[in-house]
């Protein structure tokens, strides 16, 4: 294949349309990777350099998730992090996730797994009636109090 | 180097390690808990996690959840800071066995030093100075053997033990039996090992601590003293390096024993090795701390020294960057810790928001403090808010310049130790160096008689 821009676009479209973040082609003469940068919950860990322009990084990361929640009316109680650990959706990789948005749940209904220190946690909801928006996406750490999905 | 450092602790040990990493190069997660959401290392840090509510316990003191972060964030490395998990081995372990990289010695090292009767044994094959004391305690004919070859007044102590408990002082032979029978219960109950040891008791000794660092190469060197005698109920006041009770000689053979101690267990990191030194003159180990010590400043501003920076750089596989020749003393430095205390009313502890602040400077001034004007102290911790650390030439050029760094130190909002502070720099017994840890108690005594004097006149 010849790189031309044409190509190029097709390959972002595959990946803007799938909803991928990455795709990679290399057919032993010429190889192209185009990556789709996703604004994450916690900051790109920056050289220090741009640390030091920007005193409170912390800080504006946390009005960063504020700011993103708050752009979609928030809809029901939250389900909040009992605990420090990694997100994820499904029991295992290849399982369908626990919930999604529009699932119903019960009181006492497993809504994800934290896994911390290679332990997986069952979060159970607290509330009882329909997951209005889901926070955060497998893989993303998690903080105390952090904020995981709303029930109303 | 470390690619990532995370910080398990707060406060002013927190923002001295971030900035030691910071001038590295080295990115830094902060952790923190609910109550500590406005405090600076929070800001400084590259950063932030929240870990769990305000109880130390369900936070800085959960290994798990500093652990899971340190992993989600891809830290290397762990700095513990002191007191929290600083000295847990079982918390030096998990690191290790996460590939983590635990700022700090060995587990084996913390618990060899750890137990009290075990670090006795070591110092002593080491040729270190030990108080005359005994090894495990079998039976009441082996303590009254002691007792006719030292003397009273002895102290029972937990071999298991630390932190000031389970121990018994005994100063006559009515008390010895029973004293040794309720120390051992102690032992049990408070530590899950019955084992006690004697010592000789020294009656206000001077505290002298010195301080070492260790390389993975087995190079160790010592950086001098510190004297801490001025103590309330054991915890440290004020501490100055070097100690005026302390000559050459003296500096040059306890500097020696500790290197000695160290090399024995092939310590790692820095450390710190107590010293108790008698009214005549004979010195003797007491135990030795595993971690970096709230103190550490007074011991850079002579030796010019960033321990905190030679920590990571020899934890990270670094030689150290000092030979022993290379560390030339100079000057005199002090410490003030300033606490959010009322010292009019028993040191009671004064959590609250600080309105004003306003901290001294200068030439050979130095304040390692994480407070800010309309900071919230939170009530679950410790009250220490900052070091105020003057060096001088001398002695009296450092007295003489914490006298004026304390007069321009401002706080309001809150009632703090600054006064109090600002009392013992000017006292003569102070001024004169010839004080030993009785020194706080005869302080208060020397001033209750004033005041009555200047009633009756």
């Amino acid at each position: 294949m010849k790189l031309e821009t044409e190509y190029i676009e097709k390959l972002a479209r595959i990946i803007n349309d799938n909803g991928l973040t990455e795709i990679s082609v290399d057919d032993g003469e010429q190889a192209i990777t185009i990556r789709k940068d996703s604004p994450e919950i916690v900051a790109p860990i920056s050289d220090v350099q741009t640390t030091a322009s920007s005193v409170q990084p912390a800080v504006q990361q946390s009005a960063a998730v504020d700011e993103t929640s708050a752009k979609q009316p928030v809809k029901g109680k939250a389900i909040t992090s009992p605990m420090v650990g990694t997100f994820y959706a499904s029991s295992s990789p290849d399982v369908e996730p626990f919930v999604e948005v529009g699932s119903e749940v019960k009181e006492g209904d497993i809504v994800c797994i934290i896994e911390a220190m290679k332990l997986m946690n069952e979060i159970k909801s607290e509330h009882a009636g329909k997951i209005t928006q889901i926070c955060v996406k497998n893989g993303d750490p998690i903080e105390y109090g952090q904020v995981l999905m709303y029930v109303e | 180097m470390f690619k990532r450092v995370l910080i398990a602790n707060r406060g002013e040990i927190a923002v001295r390690v971030i900035r030691a990493c910071r001038e590295l190069g080295i990115p830094t997660v902060a952790v923190y808990s609910e109550a500590d959401e406005n405090s600076l290392h929070v800001r400084l840090a590259t950063d932030a996690f929240c870990i769990g509510p305000a109880p130390s316990v369900d936070s800085y003191l959960s290994i798990p959840a500093i652990v899971s972060t340190a992993l989600a964030t891809g830290c290397d490395a762990i700095h513990p800071g002191y007191g929290f998990l600083s000295e847990r081995a079982e918390f030096a372990e998990i690191c290790a066995m996460h590939d983590i990289k635990f700022i700090g010695p060995s587990a084996e090292s913390m618990r060899k030093m750890g137990d009290k009767a075990a670090a006795r044994k070591t110092m002593i094959e080491n040729n270190v100075p030990v108080t005359p004391g005994t090894g495990i305690i079998k039976n009441i004919r082996e303590l009254k053997a002691f007792v006719n070859e030292v003397g009273y007044p002895i102290i029972l102590k937990a071999t298991a033990g630390g932190g000031g408990k389970g121990m018994r002082i005994v100063r006559n032979d009515n008390e010895l039996e029973s004293n040794m029978e309720l120390c051992q219960q102690e032992a049990e109950k408070f530590f899950g090992n019955p084992n006690i040891y004697a010592e000789k008791f020294l009656e206000n000794p001077r505290h002298i601590e010195v301080q070492i660092i260790g390389d993975s190469f087995g190079n160790v060197i010592h950086l001098g003293e510190r004297d801490c005698s001025i103590q309330r109920r054991h915890q440290k006041l004020l501490e100055e390096a070097p100690s005026p009770a302390i000559d050459e000689n003296t500096r040059r053979e306890m500097g020696a024993a500790a290197i000695r101690a160290a090399k024995a267990i092939g310590y790692e990191g820095v450390g710190t090795c107590e010293f108790l030194l008698d009214n005549d003159g004979k010195w003797y180990f007491m135990e030795m701390n595993t971690r970096i010590q709230v103190e550490h400043c007074v011991t850079e501003m002579i030796s010019r020294v960033d321990i905190v920076r030679e920590q990571i750089l020899t934890a990270s596989g670094e030689k150290l960057s000092y030979s022993q020749d290379d560390i030339q003393l100079r000057g005199h430095a002090i410490e003030c810790r300033i606490n959010a205390e009322d010292p009019d009313n028993n040191f009671l502890p004064c959590p609250g928001k600080i309105d004003g602040y306003f901290a001294p400077g200068g030439f050979g001034i130095r304040v390692d403090s994480h407070v800010y004007p309309g900071y919230t102290i939170p009530p679950y911790y410790d009250s220490m808010i900052g070091k105020l650390i003057c060096w001088g030439e001398n002695r009296k050029q450092a007295r003489r310049r914490m006298y004026q760094a304390l007069k321009e130190y401002v706080i309001t909002g809150i009632k703090t130790t600054i006064p109090f502070h600002q009392q013992v720099i000017e006292d003569e017994v102070f001024k004169s160096g010839q004080f030993n840890t009785g020194y706080l108690e005869d302080f208060y005594k020397r001033k209750a008689e004033k005041e009555s004097n200047s009633e009756v006149n």
